[in-house]
């Protein structure tokens, strides 16, 4: 096995166990898809007309779950020192910890997903594109989320500080995810929206491990 | 390989404060030098820059010709925090710093066997006492075997024993051409030269 699949398997096995994994994060997601109908309501039409909305909001907070300890655990045992010291650039690193941690959260998060947005009346036909949407969506969100838990390393009440700082970089997926939904359930294009969402995704994973690197040097300096 | 250690005029801050300045250091190969000095003194910090985790003020750090990049797959940084997570066993995160650090699968087993860490291989590491993590940490050292060892307080939750064990270990490091640095409160077995730090 080379390094970096070394690396991503255990990466993967630490974010499928910490703190119950993906099952936190989809309960949570089912929680929120609960409280929703009672809090606005219970009446089909209403609901159906902000279902996939409040699918992609929910989603967005159940991913944010599990990003603040991203790096702190590593960080707090000296794992982040010695991973520093590989010959696999820092940057890498960053790439294959927020992978497996949509391995993790997000791939389940998109398959609850639909499940979700249906329960809240959404129609069956957008399941298909909540899927794919969740998907790029989660990418860009481990991935932006990274920065934020890169971050706040250090930080007293870092996960606060994580959220505050992720929360903004959640405002363009969000918009163009559930863009796509509505056009789709209005019968209206709905490419655009998710072009651009996988434009983030990518500039997302593209942008972030730069960041999340020089910030988490920084934060060991 | 990187044939020497030298330090030249290193000066060294942290939070505004300044550890040690001009400092001069060589270490060449089959030689352990222990670092000592008061707490806070900059010894773990000397270390770290030694390793590229922190910027010096001043001075240079080289690695007899080898670029630092190059240099940091030469180095085994062994710290205060043993890098290892409470929820997996011994096994896997011993195989995982193997894997990870280029050494053969099957030096697992016998870096295991040389700290006398078989029967606790399934354990979680949680369920390890701290002398017991320090020796998983330690099988590190011989599972990817790297020419600089930069050690922080190696010998701190070890029993009397076992420094003696440690003491032989190192010696055969030193045998076959590797460095030590070590900062340390406590005599370093084998030591063959002692530096103060932060004076």
């Amino acid at each position: 096995m080379s390094r970096v699949s070394t690396l991503l398997a255990r990466e993967t096995a630490l974010a499928w166990g910490k703190g119950g994994g993906p099952m936190v994060a989809v309960g949570f997601y089912a929680g929120v898809a609960t409280l929703l109908p009672l809090a606005v309501g219970s009446e089909p039409e209403r609901l159906a007309a902000i279902a996939p909305g409040a699918a992609w909001v929910a989603l967005a907070l159940a991913a944010l779950l599990s990003l603040d300890r991203l790096f702190e655990r590593d960080y707090e045992d000296g794992s982040l020192d010695l991973l520093t010291l590989s010959p696999v650039p820092l940057e890498i690193i960053c790439a294959i910890k927020c992978l497996a941690q949509w391995l993790a959260t997000g791939l389940p998060l998109a398959l609850a997903a639909p499940v979700a947005a249906i329960a809240l009346g959404a129609s069956p036909q957008l399941s298909g594109l909540v899927v794919a949407c969740a998907l790029l969506g989660g990418l860009a969100f481990s991935f932006m989320g990274g920065i934020g838990a890169a971050l706040s390393l250090g930080a007293r009440r870092g996960g606060l500080l994580t959220a505050v700082i992720v929360l903004p970089l959640f405002v363009p997926p969000v918009i163009f995810g559930g863009g796509a939904l509505a056009s789709l359930e209005a019968g209206l294009p709905w490419s655009a929206g998710f072009a651009l969402l996988g434009a983030y995704a990518a500039a997302a994973v593209a942008l972030g491990p730069l960041a999340m690197a020089a910030a988490c040097r920084n934060a060991l300096s | 390989m990187i044939p020497e250690v030298s330090i030249q005029s290193l000066a060294l801050s942290r939070g505004g404060r300044q550890l040690f300045s001009r400092l001069i250091l060589k270490l060449s190969p089959g030689e352990a030098i222990a670092l000592i000095g008061r707490n806070g003194a900059g010894k773990t910090s000397l270390l770290r820059a030694i390793a590229g985790l922190i910027n010096p003020d001043e001075g240079e750090i080289a690695f007899g010709g080898v670029e630092p990049a190059e240099a940091r797959e030469a180095i085994h940084l062994l710290g205060h925090l043993d890098g290892l997570k409470s929820s997996r066993t011994a096994r896997d995160e011993l195989a995982f710093w193997t894997g990870f650090g280029g050494g053969a699968p099957a030096a697992v087993e016998a870096a295991a066997a040389r700290l006398e860490l078989i029967p606790l291989l399934d354990l979680e590491v949680r369920r390890l006492s701290a002398g017991q993590r320090r020796r998983l940490a330690l099988a590190r050292l011989l599972a990817a075997p790297r020419p600089l060892w930069l050690l922080d307080e190696p010998l701190s939750p070890l029993d009397a024993e076992w420094r003696g064990r440690f003491g032989e270990i190192m010696g055969e490091h030193l045998a076959t051409g590797g460095m030590i640095l070590a900062a340390v409160h406590d005599p370093l077995p084998l030591a063959t030269r002692t530096v103060e730090v932060g004076r």
